[in-house]
């Protein structure tokens, strides 16, 4: 049986882009996608921004994917489509994937695994929405597969809870097909989209954004006839005395996202609390040998862009993988960050240009973001505008930072222009 | 005691409590309570104390709720005439676990069965929302139908479930004490259960036993009642299955029909009213749930009251599921005032955890809408069971109706006034364990009225056994393989969280009761039950769906006829 370098799961941004990296280093190469089509929920993003970072232009989704996929054929990639991977076991070095298709269920063997899982949506339940269950209740994404892609409208009058990316892009959408969007609404007080998508989205159409408002119940037999909004206080519970009532035949959810890392569990991969995605090195090599996570299964992404570059850097370092002892060094941080990735780095790789993603706690109209090492800073910089819902990148030479394997590297940020 | 002794009795009891608002008459075996109030909990307080313990005696609730809009039972929104003119041996109200189970058992003869369920699929009510336990019966009264029929219909649960192909597991409960004093109360109990009532085989384990088969429950229990027999099974899988195998045998199973009226002649039920139709038949079977109580009255045989209880449990993640392995509970030695054992935690045949019931009274009989307080309030209680217990873990969470009567017992067998009439009324829990048996009896008792097996013959092509749809994922290996290579679908996964395929949605539509919605499939083969909730596949289901049976997607639901999940076609929708 045939034994690939690398295996990845998933064919969207992520996936494509490990597997031309991974290729491209002259390893031996197989993608298994479980939908019919390459490109991930990409397919149905049909708005633009897209690639700004990586190619310079406004691409669409679809477009954006298309310029992966001509790589990934160009290259000759083996993949299989509309494939699922049922379990994975590992004997010595050896990853077993069983993957099940119309042909029927398959052993694949490989040196190493790529996770490129990308992430699902919260659903209403869990941000404990009540009421009966009528139709008309979708999570934003599966609303905009209905409208992009089977050419169906799900919404008539509808409200929208969750200032995410994937419910303002839809305010947006639907109300350009013929529906009205009566508001979206979000418990915190400060909307979770990117400020472009506030703008583009609900400005320039006039939909109105009530911050600190939940949806706490939904109404109607067969469909839904309407929701119940009530006030959000700090400690994001529902204002009782606050409640009113509006009529609409549809709710939207854009209220988060979750990694997908069901797969990465049954490898007994430790996932972070902060990111709910495994804990990466700066290869993105996840605490278990020779499995690597990219993209939207190790933390989600503001765009597509950056998962990209995670996918090339954890193809690129499949590719070149050799079993042995790791020297990792953990980077800690505090609770000005969210969450930082990665959170450790191998200290035996290339560290001259290692990329850290991050997302700040608190909004900041400056802070400063400093790493130290041992108690030394060996990187600053001031931000304007710190944001949770911006993911920040940066790029730092660590080989000249002297580091140990016994280094303490501590990241955080500091409000104001205070460097200390 | 004589009729007007006990209704003197009742009357100064509510009277000291209701003033001159309630008044009670007895009436051969009817206490009938009356008068107006203004507050649901009193009317239930009132009926309450009118229970006697007299076999037989039923309390009837006529007392008024002032100032409320009781709601009337949903139907359909159609009418056509598929039923008109027929006569069916047997017609049975209500396609929950009780008609669904008597229906397969009538099939055994020689009988013309048909089954009318208002909704527009099988246990849609209270078969359908519940935990699904397998109940040992160590909590029953002896003396009680209940009683009677729950340790033989466990015992028939291996059976039942192998001949029909539904999953069940004999998972066993435990229900800890946290402290020693109770030890030599639950001794006597325990004793009087094994040797009085007959559940052999409960008995009591230490902490430390319990600790080795469920590590993770609350480690300040000192002992446990344990209880090998109690097992879980997917409820409304079971009542579906049923049916189907009612179906397979010649039994007319008639969804999104309702029965609106009857007509009587002589004292028996002559024909009777359906939004499809007038059926005329020769024996009425009254497994109407929650609406029991109505049909009664339509059946002028009104004895008995409903008074509904709602309970609602969280499902939770399968990554949860190694919490519990079995049924656990915490017992409190505060007096219980609800009429439940107060939920539990269940690991379920799904591998998911389902957390609770509460009891909560209601007059609203089809009110299944959730409330946070509900959650709430199991969660706290739940978390004294095993303390990991955790909100974070919830998939989903949903609410069903109690049909109890105020005695809180089964009514079954014969109607009272009305000859060709039998009831199988305020079945609650353990309805769902002692369905094999109450539907074993009550297909006797429908054959002996019908003329008994004299004159009904044998159905000697009866076939016990249904084939269900195979849950692929659960196959080994070389057994997937080669079911894919006989039918490729079976390959294509649509639901990714429960890893259903496309084969396995199709079979579900070509079964013997097809319910083409995205509910129905959902119900029948598990796309969307996981924890991404349906919001992956749930377009998909409804792809399958319109392509299978030619509907518009536009035209297929997600339940019944206002189910709209899509208005049309983008472009062509006016808003």
């Amino acid at each position: 049986m045939t034994v690939y370098d690398v295996l990845v799961i998933g064919g969207g941004p992520g996936g494509l882009a490990a597997a031309i990296a991974a290729k491209k280093e002259g390893a031996r190469v197989l993608l298994i996608e479980r939908e019919a089509r390459l490109g991930g929920v990409l397919k149905q993003c049909i708005h633009d921004g897209f690639g700004l970072l990586k190619f310079g232009e406004r691409l669409s989704g679809p477009e954006y994917a298309e310029r992966y996929e001509e790589e990934f054929h160009e290259l000759s990639i083996e993949y299989k489509l509309q494939t699922f991977v049922t379990s994975v076991r590992k004997t010595e070095d050896i990853f077993h994937v069983y993957a099940v298709n119309d042909k029927g269920i398959r052993e694949y063997q490989t040196k190493t695994m790529i996770l490129a899982t990308g992430c699902r949506e919260r659903t209403a339940k869990q941000v404990f929405i009540h009421g009966t269950r009528p139709a008309g209740v979708f999570t934003a994404g599966t609303a905009q597969y209905f409208v992009n892609i089977m050419g169906q409208m799900p919404a008539r009058r509808c409200v929208i809870l969750g200032s995410g990316d994937i419910g303002l892009i839809m305010a947006r959408r639907l109300t350009l097909e013929g529906a009205k969007v009566l508001g979206v609404y979000e418990a915190k007080p400060a909307p979770s989209g990117l400020a472009r998508n506030l703008v583009q989205c609900l400005e320039d159409y006039d939909i109105p954004l009530y911050l600190s408002h939940t949806v706490t119940r939904v109404f109607g037999a067969g469909r839904l006839t309407g929701v119940e909004i009530a006030g959000v206080e700090g400690n994001m519970k529902p204002v009782p005395g606050t409640e009113r009532q509006v009529e609409c035949d549809t709710l939207i959810l854009s209220v988060g996202l979750i990694p997908e890392n069901e797969m990465a569990e049954s490898l007994g991969v430790p996932l972070d609390p902060a990111t709910k995605g495994p804990f990466c090195d700066n290869q993105f090599m996840t605490e278990a040998e020779g499995v690597f996570s990219c993209g939207n299964s190790v933390h989600v992404h503001d765009l597509a862009d950056y998962v990209s570059e995670s996918g090339e850097t954890a193809g690129k370092a499949a590719a070149s993988y050799k079993k042995k002892k790791r020297n990792r060094i953990p980077i800690q941080t505090d609770a000005s960050l969210q969450y930082l990735v990665p959170q450790r780095l191998d200290a035996d790789s290339d560290l001259s240009s290692v990329i850290l993603y991050f997302r700040s706690r608190e909004i900041l109209e400056e802070g400063i973001l400093t790493v130290t090492v041992d108690g030394r800073t060996v990187f600053a910089k001031k931000y304007r505008n710190l944001k949770p819902p911006e993911m920040k990148r940066l790029k730092i030479d660590f080989e000249r930072a002297g580091l140990t394997g016994e280094s303490r590297i501590r990241v955080c940020i500091a409000k104001g222009g205070d460097t200390r | 005691m004589t009729r007007k002794r006990l209704e003197g009795r009742l009357r100064k009891k509510l009277n000291r409590r209701f003033g001159e608002a309630v008044n009670v008459t007895v009436e051969g075996k009817i206490v009938r309570v009356s008068g107006t109030l203004s507050c649901w909990d009193d009317i239930i307080e009132a009926c309450s104390m009118c229970v006697t313990r007299i076999p037989g005696v039923h309390v009837v609730n006529d007392i008024i709720l002032e100032g409320a809009d009781i709601p009337r039972m949903r139907i359909p929104g159609f009418t056509d005439h598929a039923l008109e003119g027929r006569t069916p041996d047997v017609l049975i109200i209500g396609g929950g676990i009780s008609g669904s189970s008597i229906a397969r058992e009538l099939g055994r003869w020689k009988v013309d069965v048909l089954l009318a369920e208002k909704e527009a699929d099988l246990a849609l009510q209270a078969s359908g929302r519940n935990d699904g336990e397998v109940h040992p019966g160590v909590d029953l009264g002896r003396g009680t139908l209940k009683q009677r029929y729950v340790v033989r219909g466990n015992r028939m649960f291996d059976k039942v479930c192998k001949e029909l192909d539904v999953p069940f597991r004999r998972c066993g409960q435990y229900v800890g004490f946290t402290g020693k004093a109770a030890l030599p109360v639950v001794r006597l109990y325990v004793w009087h259960r094994k040797y009085i009532c007959g559940i052999k085989d409960t008995r009591i384990i230490s902490g430390r036993e319990l600790k080795k088969r469920e590590p993770k429950l609350n480690p300040r229990f000192q002992f446990a009642m344990y209880n090998p027999s109690a097992g879980c099974v997917c409820p409304y899988g079971l009542t579906i299955a049923y049916a189907e195998n009612a179906a397979e045998n010649g039994a007319q199973i008639s969804l999104n029909t309702a029965v609106l009226d009857m007509e009587l002649q002589n004292g028996r039920i002559k024909a009777v009213k359906t939004n499809r139709g007038t059926v005329y038949p020769k024996l009425v079977i009254n497994a109407a749930g929650v609406f029991a109580e109505d049909v009664a009255a339509m059946a002028q045989d009104r004895f008995y009251s409903i008074h509904p209880r709602r309970g609602t449990n969280s499902i939770l993640d399968k990554k949860a599921g190694s919490l519990v392995k079995s049924i656990s509970s915490i017992k409190t030695l505060a007096k219980n005032t609800s009429h439940t054992k107060g939920g539990g935690i269940l690991h379920t045949v799904h591998h998911n955890l389902l957390v609770g019931p509460d009891a909560v009274e209601t007059y609203e009989k089809e009110n299944f809408a959730t409330n946070q307080s509900s959650v709430d309030a199991v969660f706290k209680k739940q978390k004294q069971t095993a303390e990991e217990l955790s909100e974070k873990d919830i998939i989903t969470y949903f609410t069903g109706v109690r049909a109890a009567t105020f005695e809180e017992d089964f009514i079954i067998g014969r109607g009272r006034r009305t000859r060709n009439l039998i009831h199988c009324a305020g079945i609650q829990s353990p309805g769902l364990t002692t369905a094999p048996a109450v539907a074993e009896d009550v297909a006797k008792l429908a054959v002996h009225m019908l003329g008994g097996e004299g004159k009904i013959e044998r159905n000697t092509e009866f076939s016990p056994v249904r084939k269900g749809i195979p849950r692929v994922r659960e196959l080994p290996l070389k057994e997937r393989d080669r079911l894919i290579r006989e039918n490729p679908d079976y390959g294509i996964i649509v639901c990714r969280c429960e890893e259903i395929s496309k084969g396995e949605i199709i079979d579900a539509l070509k079964s013997p009761i097809p319910v083409p919605t995205v509910d129905g499939i959902k119900k029948r083969v598990r796309p969307g039950m996981g924890r991404c909730q349906g919001g992956f596949c749930m377009p998909l289901v409804t792809q399958i769906i319109s392509e299978y049976t030619g509907k518009a997607i536009e035209d297929v639901k997600k339940s019944g006829e206002d189910g709209v999940i899509s208005f049309g076609r983008t472009k062509e929708v006016q808003p």
